[in-house]
């Protein structure tokens, strides 16, 4: 779906924030950049969708070059949801916001209303509809910003730091729907910090620093590598610090879910009093 | 003799907001009471009124924020409605959620010395605390470089040095770290929690992730509709059935602590884990008895 060919990246005020990065993201499959701040994630994700070209190298998306088509082409296929939601939005109302880019695809105007709603309601927007966005807290920006982009229904949908403001219930809703999303057989692409989040989606991880991926793997491997992890600025998520300690009486540090955690534990107990 | 009464730093009582154009208020019938050294936890869903809470602190509302404010608010014992927040500011410096609200100077250090400058301090002095608090935020090396060029994780340092540099009495940080590497997040925590030690900086943090924050907090408050639903003690608040109810994120060690309990598994100790350090320990004691 998306490949990634020895890519660099210089910004125009000569930062170069991309540094040989290769990297190939089948259909389907869930992927999280993650990475210390700096490290070029975000400049990585914006090659996808054709916000940035690459000084050197190529970017295909399902086997067209990047370089070849335009950003507007490009986004119907990947939607790109920006860390700062304040840099996507600018209309007057929820409503119109997440209209503006199904007219421009030129959706009918009877599905449009149909999307706008569906979008609303699945993000739980519905009561704000005719509120500003800039009235909105910045969590429910961050919502809104999300609604907008999947009302066009891309392939590929790529969230910078989707879960930035957001509370415990909404992270939840957000991990069931990107499952829901991947059910439906889409690319889902996520950057972001929150080890915590990802150690409950268990996607594949790409851990980037310095402009380059220093790792690529399942998250159960990447997460519970401490000196992997030390390069990229991330800390192992709290139940693999909690199995690094009891690496000592015989256990393996590769755990990252919490339900997991309770089984491999409960099921060692169970052993031992049977002993 | 006059006894000395102790008064509190900042005291809420019975205080109602409602934004102009809403209908229901943001904020309902708060009453509250912080001392100076405190380092509270403010958390609970997302629209629970935080944010509009921290606002009357720092005198946005009433003074930015059109609305309606019933009740009485006071910070180092001035009434907020009655002072304008160019002095409040003097008294609570606060860090908001994103960054790019606050940067605006082209250089780093002009950002962190925006404020200083405008308190009319001498030269020296505000060389000295720029230069601490770039140092101690640990971005003395991008001093010379734009806020708008750096990274979002980059940007919240800066906004968190410039609000250190004021050095307030009270430091409210709605989510400031949400943009950082867990590494950089961690430091940051480390930061304010030694202000708040070391300088007995009182600490206000908005923040749904309490797996990092709830070890160095001495308080949590939780807020839903409007309302303050708990306030007390972090180990009291995340172990409590109702704090779960609510939907605040309760650290995955204090989790595996009570999954662990309720399968059977004899842990020791008279306190709830809310640190992995915590939870190991307890496992370890557990399977290591006889």
């Amino acid at each position: 779906m998306i490949e990634v060919k020895n890519v660099y990246f210089t910004y125009p005020s000569g930062v170069e924030a991309l540094k040989g990065v290769s990297l190939r993201i089948d259909r389907g499959e869930f992927v999280a950049i993650m990475g210390q701040n700096g490290a070029g994630k975000t400049t990585l994700v914006k090659h996808f969708n054709g916000l940035l070209r690459p000084t050197r190298g190529e970017v295909l998306v399902d086997g067209v070059n990047t370089k070849d088509v335009s950003v507007a082409t490009l986004a119907r296929k990947v939607g790109y949801v920006f860390q700062n939601p304040d840099h996507q939005l600018f209309c007057e109302t929820a409503e119109r916001e997440i209209a503006f880019a199904l007219k421009n695809f030129g959706f009918e105007e009877e599905l449009i209303k149909k999307r706008v709603e569906w979008a609303l309601k699945l993000l739980d927007l519905s009561q704000y509809r005719e509120s500003s966005p800039f009235m909105l807290s910045g969590g429910e920006r961050k919502r809104l910003a999300l609604a907008s982009v999947l009302a066009w229904d891309p392939e590929v949908v790529i969230l910078d730091e989707p879960t930035i403001g957001q509370d415990y219930a909404q992270k939840e809703k957000l991990r069931q729907f990107i499952l829901q999303l991947r059910a439906q057989g889409k690319t889902v692409v996520i950057v972001t910090h929150d080890v915590e989040f990802v150690a409950d989606c268990s996607p594949r991880v790409v851990l980037m620093a310095d402009g380059k991926i220093v790792a690529d793997g399942k998250a159960e491997r990447i997460l519970t590598d401490p000196e992997l992890l030390a390069k990229a600025s991330v800390i192992p998520p709290q139940i693999t610090q909690i199995f690094m300690e009891l690496e000592p009486i015989g256990f393996s540090k590769e755990v990252v879910d919490l339900y997991e955690a309770g089984r491999i534990i409960t099921e060692h107990f169970k052993r031992k009093v049977r002993k | 003799m006059v006894a000395e009464l102790k008064v509190a730093l900042i005291e809420a009582k019975e205080l109602t907001f409602t934004y102009a154009g809403r209908e229901a208020p943001s904020i309902e019938n708060v009453n509250l009471s912080i001392d100076k050294g405190e380092f509270i936890i403010l958390t609970g869903p997302s629209g629970c009124g935080k944010t509009t809470l921290c606002r009357c602190f720092n005198g946005l509302i009433p003074h930015f924020y059109n609305g309606e404010l019933k009740g009485e608010i006071t910070v180092a014992g001035l009434k907020v409605d009655e002072h304008p927040t160019y002095e409040l500011a003097c008294h609570v410096g606060m860090v908001f959620q994103n960054p790019e609200n606050q940067l605006f100077a082209l250089s780093v250090e002009k950002d962190v010395a925006f404020g200083l400058e405008n308190l009319g301090l001498p030269r020296e002095e505000i060389r000295k605390r720029v230069d601490w608090a770039m140092k101690i935020t640990g971005i003395y090396e991008l001093r010379e470089r734009a806020p708008y060029e750096l990274s979002g994780g980059q940007q919240q340092r800066v906004a968190i040095a410039s609000i250190l540099a004021m050095q307030p009495q009270v430091m409210v940080l709605d989510e400031p770290t949400s943009f950082l590497d867990p590494l950089g997040a961690k430091q940051i925590f480390d930061v304010i929690y030694r202000l708040n030690r070391e300088l007995g900086i009182t600490v206000i943090l908005v923040e749904h992730r309490l797996d990092l924050a709830a070890s160095y907090a001495t308080r949590v408050i939780v807020m839903s509709n409007g309302k303050i639903v708990m306030d007390g003690p972090p180990r009291k608040i995340l172990s409590s059935e109702k704090a779960k109810l609510i939907g605040i994120g309760i650290p995955k060690a204090t989790r595996l602590y009570q999954i662990l309990k309720n399968d059977g598994i004899p842990l020791r100790g008279n306190k709830t884990p809310i640190t992995p350090q915590e939870t190991a320990e307890l496992i370890v004691e557990a399977l290591s008895d006889d």
